[in-house]
This record gives C-alpha cells, structure tokens and sequence, in this order.
C-alpha cells in the first residue's frame, strides 16, 4: 500500500517545527506503524536525509515509551492500543496521515516525534509510592484482599504512563494517569496509610508541572492504550476533597 | 491608611459611623483571612477550582428548575401566578437574601471558567495541525459560548421581566386578586412580552443553550465532586439527557402557547 505521510519535523526543544510530507511506498499491511517508519527512515537515510525521530522500546504495548498523534488521535484511530501495536491494514491504501507529537506544555518536544514525559516522574516521585520497610516479601496470605478490590487496584496500575491521556484530553490535565496511580495505592490495604498525603501531593505536583485541569469528556480513557475508566478520575476527586478537609484538622 | 480612608467613607458621615466602617472592615479582613487560610489549598488547586464550578453548577441548576415550575403556572388561572409572583416579591430580606447567594454564585460559577480556562489554553501552547475528538459531546465542546449567550441572555431576561426597563410601560400592570389585594399583573406581562416574536425566539435560542449547557452540566457535577462511579455512569448520562430535555420542553412551551394564542 502507498501513503502520504505528513510529519511533524522538529530539530530540538528550542527550535520551531514545521509538518513534512513524505510518500511511504509499498507498505505492508502486516506491518506495525513503527516498522512503517522505519521503512521511511530507512529511506530517508539512503538518500542522505535525517530520520524521523521517534520514541519506542518494547514495541509490544506494555513499555508505554511510544507516542504519536496520528490524525489528530493519540497512539492512532486503533482502541486500546500502543502506537507500536497498530499495525498498518487499519489504514487504506492511498491515506494521508498526520503524524504529530505529543502535544502539552508539560510535555517539551525533544526532537520531532520524541516528548520529554518527566513530569510523569516528578508525579510519581511526590506520592507514587508506598513507604515500607525492606527486607524479604511478607507471607501473602497475612494481608487478604478481596478479589473485586484487587481488580480495581489491579486496572489502576496497568497504566504504562505513556501520556496519551495528556495528548488527547483538549487541555492537556493529567488526571487519569494522576488518577490511575493514585488509586492503584489506595485502593489497597498496604497503600491506604499514606492515602491523604499521597493524593494531596501527586496533585499538587500535577499542577506544579503546567497540567490543564479535567473538563469531564473522557477523551483520556478512549485513547488509553489500557482503557483506564474515567472513574479513577472520580476516585481521585473524592478522595483529594476528604483530604483537603482532613488536612484542617490535623496538628502537621 | 485605615479601611475608610481607603474607600473614602470618612467624609460620609460623623467620626462614629467612620469607627464602624473600620470595625466591619476589621471583622471582614479577619473572615476572609481565615478562610483563605484554611481553603488556600483546596481552592488553588486545580481539583478545589472544580469543586467550585460544581457546587455553584449544582445551586444554578436547582434555582432554574424551581424558576421553571414557577413558571409554568402561567397555564393556570392568572390570579395563580400572579399571587405566586406577589408573594415572592413580599419576601422582603428573603428575597434579597436569595437575590445576593444566586448573585454570589453565578460570580463563583464565572470566576472558576475564568480561571480553568486561563490554566488550560497555557498547559497546551502548541495545538495540534489536526484535531479529532472520539466520544466528547457537542454538548461539552461548547460548554464556553454556551455560557457567554446564556450569560447575554440572562442579564437581558433581568432588564426585560425583573427591572422592567425594556418594556417600562410593565411597571404600571396592576390587577386585583379574588380577596381584593392589588399585585402586579405578571401574567399579562408575559403575554405582552410573549408576543413579540423575537424576543420569543431569543428566549428559546438561548433556553436552548442552557439546555445543552446543563446537558454536560449534570453528568459533570458528579464527577467533579466524585460521586460518579461506574454504576451510576449509565443512570447518569440519561438522567442529564432526560432532564435537559425537559427543562427545554416546560421553557419552550411558555413563548410557543403564547404566540399560538393558548394563552391570553
């Protein structure tokens, strides 16, 4: 199959980028869409040109370190999937695709495809975590979990933190990856300690880095490649009032 | 420099009515300082400036539904509405009591879109060549010029039935109830206003707004405060659908009966 590849070429953070069109030639359909590109970059570097630069690692949908925008829908027109993973017979032939980073304030374009997903970490650092002594794993039986508890918390933490939710969502708000790990501590017995602090300061870290704020139309949790539910968005919200109370009447 | 100074009250009045100005204004300072202290958190954040357009989301939604079924007593015997219409204005502090929450609320409700939408158009400097949505509705896609008309329409529905300035000959409507009390005639002020055609239709333009504007508005809410979950989802979506519909229904119908001459 023949494309006609627009794509978003940038030479580093500080510098402006500008759409380039490129003809993707005899495409397998069989093929992912990063295997696409590297048929194009291939290409690209046979006649002495730059490759598009793009962000990949596993390429089996779990890594979460792939990302595009393809015709405007982040990770492509494919549900529940990594860009990695969508594979090239969900295009026709003859289609132009625009293919674009990322794109939020929080997320800097590194270089054309490739984002700077720090702010993630940042995220995580303040409260993505849970404060334990080390030493060799408890026996499991001593801690039981309903099953139906450890299902929710089990959706929560399958985010791979790739930031599709940030790309799709029309202000840029990280609320369901925020969401997602918040609630996959909390929901369980060995989270729900820290659960106050954690929410208190994952959201303050959200804000800190530029995130837009959540308008409630769950674009997020249509691109996410995990379907993450919009309902953790809920969760957080809950339980981010209950701290915000609780926290006026505590002496720290 | 005091607080009277400040606002140039102490050429108002004697030096004691100047002393208590200062004694407000120090109570004010103290209420708001403690509540800055104590919500700082909540209401800078993100989440707490949500909070705040629910709430205020939540209060607006009740005020308009019971504005509705006050009015749809225009379909009953004048004398209904206009003795509803006289009680009302007979609540004295009440009324302005309710006039100053709404007011309080609708300013809480427009400062939080302020603010969020600020906060939003800066996270996302760069937008996209191509834009696509998946699933959004029309209805939360226009939620920003769905507000600003209905806001337009709103403060002229004040100057148009509340402060009569539009129509000033409606000041001098009166009628006499079945026990003899003189009250304003309401009901022929809706008809009159009614039959102009334009004003019927901006009325339902913009009914029709705030219908979509509540159609978003009451799945949201719930949300925002976290009450939403998985179960209620579904209910909640035809709930919002259902009841946006029919705010649009009972409003619409008022100008349509009157312009078709059910009314009179």
């Amino acid at each position: 199959m023949d494309l006609k590849l627009r794509v978003w070429r940038q030479k580093d953070r500080n510098s402006s980028g500008k759409l380039v069109e490129y003809d993707a030639r005899d495409i397998d359909p069989e093929m992912s869409f990063l295997e696409m590109l590297d048929v194009v970059n291939e290409r690209l570097i046979d006649s002495g040109d730059e490759p598009i630069a793009f962000d990949h690692d596993c390429r089996e949908g779990i890594c979460g370190a792939c990302s595009a925008t393809i015709n405007g829908i982040p990770h492509g027109p494919h549900r529940a999937t990594t860009v990695c993973q969508l594979h090239m017979r969900h295009f026709q032939d003859g289609d132009t695709l625009t293919i674009e980073p990322f794109r939020a304030r929080a997320f800097p374009v590194i270089r054309d495809l490739m984002v700077d997903r720090t702010a993630f970490d940042r995220i995580v650092e303040a409260g993505g975590y849970i404060s334990v002594g080390t030493g060799s794993a408890p026996e499991a039986n001593t801690l039981p979990i309903p099953k139906d508890q450890a299902e929710r918390a089990m959706d929560a933490a399958s985010c791979i933190g790739c930031g599709a939710c940030v790309a799709a969502c029309k202000n840029a708000s990280a609320m369901l990856f925020v969401a997602a790990k918040s609630s996959h501590l909390n929901t369980l017995p060995q989270g729900k300690p820290e659960k106050e602090r954690r929410v208190l300061s994952m959201v303050a870290a959200m804000d800190e880095a530029g995130f837009g704020n959540c308008t409630n139309q769950y674009e997020c949790s249509a691109v996410c490649p995990k379907s993450i539910s919009e309902d953790f968005i809920g969760q957080l919200n809950r339980e981010y009032f209950v701290a915000s109370i609780k926290q006026q009447f505590t002496t720290k | 420099m005091g607080f009277a100074e400040t606002v140039g009250l102490r050429n108002l009045g004697s030096l004691e009515s100047g002393k208590m100005y200062c004694g407000v204004a120090v109570i004010v300072f103290s209420l708001s300082n403690f509540m800055e202290k104590t919500t700082a958190r909540l209401f800078r954040s993100s989440l707490g400036k949500k909070y705040v357009m629910a709430v205020s989301g939540v209060i607006l939604l009740l005020f308009v539904i019971g504005h509705l079924i006050g009015n749809l007593q225009i379909f009953a015997h004048p004398d209904v509405i206009n003795a509803y219409a006289h009680f009302l204005q007979n609540l004295g502090p009440g009324l302005w009591a309710v006039r100053l929450i709404l007011l309080a609320t609708v300013v809480a409700h427009i400062w939080s879109a302020v603010e969020l939408t600020i906060e939003n158009r800066r996270a996302r400097p760069d937008s996209y060549e191509v834009k696509d949505t998946i699933q959004a509705s029309y209805a939360s896609r226009t939620m920003r010029i769905s507000g600003f008309i209905v806001l337009a329409f709103i403060l002229f529905h004040l100057a148009h039935f509340t402060l009569q300035v539009v129509n000033p000959e409606y000041q001098d409507l009166y009628t006499e109830l079945a026990d003899g009390t003189v009250v304003h005639d309401v009901h022929t002020m809706m008809v009159a206003g009614f039959q102009n055609v334009w004003i019927s239709l901006f009325y339902i333009v913009a009914i029709g707004l705030l219908s979509v504007h509540l159609r978003h508005g009451i799945a949201s809410m719930l949300q925002s405060l976290g009450w939403r979950n998985r179960k209620i989802a579904g209910p909640l979506e035809k709930v919002s659908i259902g009841l946006s519909i029919l705010y649009f229904a009972g409003n619409a119908a008022i100008p349509l009966a009157i312009m078709a001459g059910f009314v009179s």
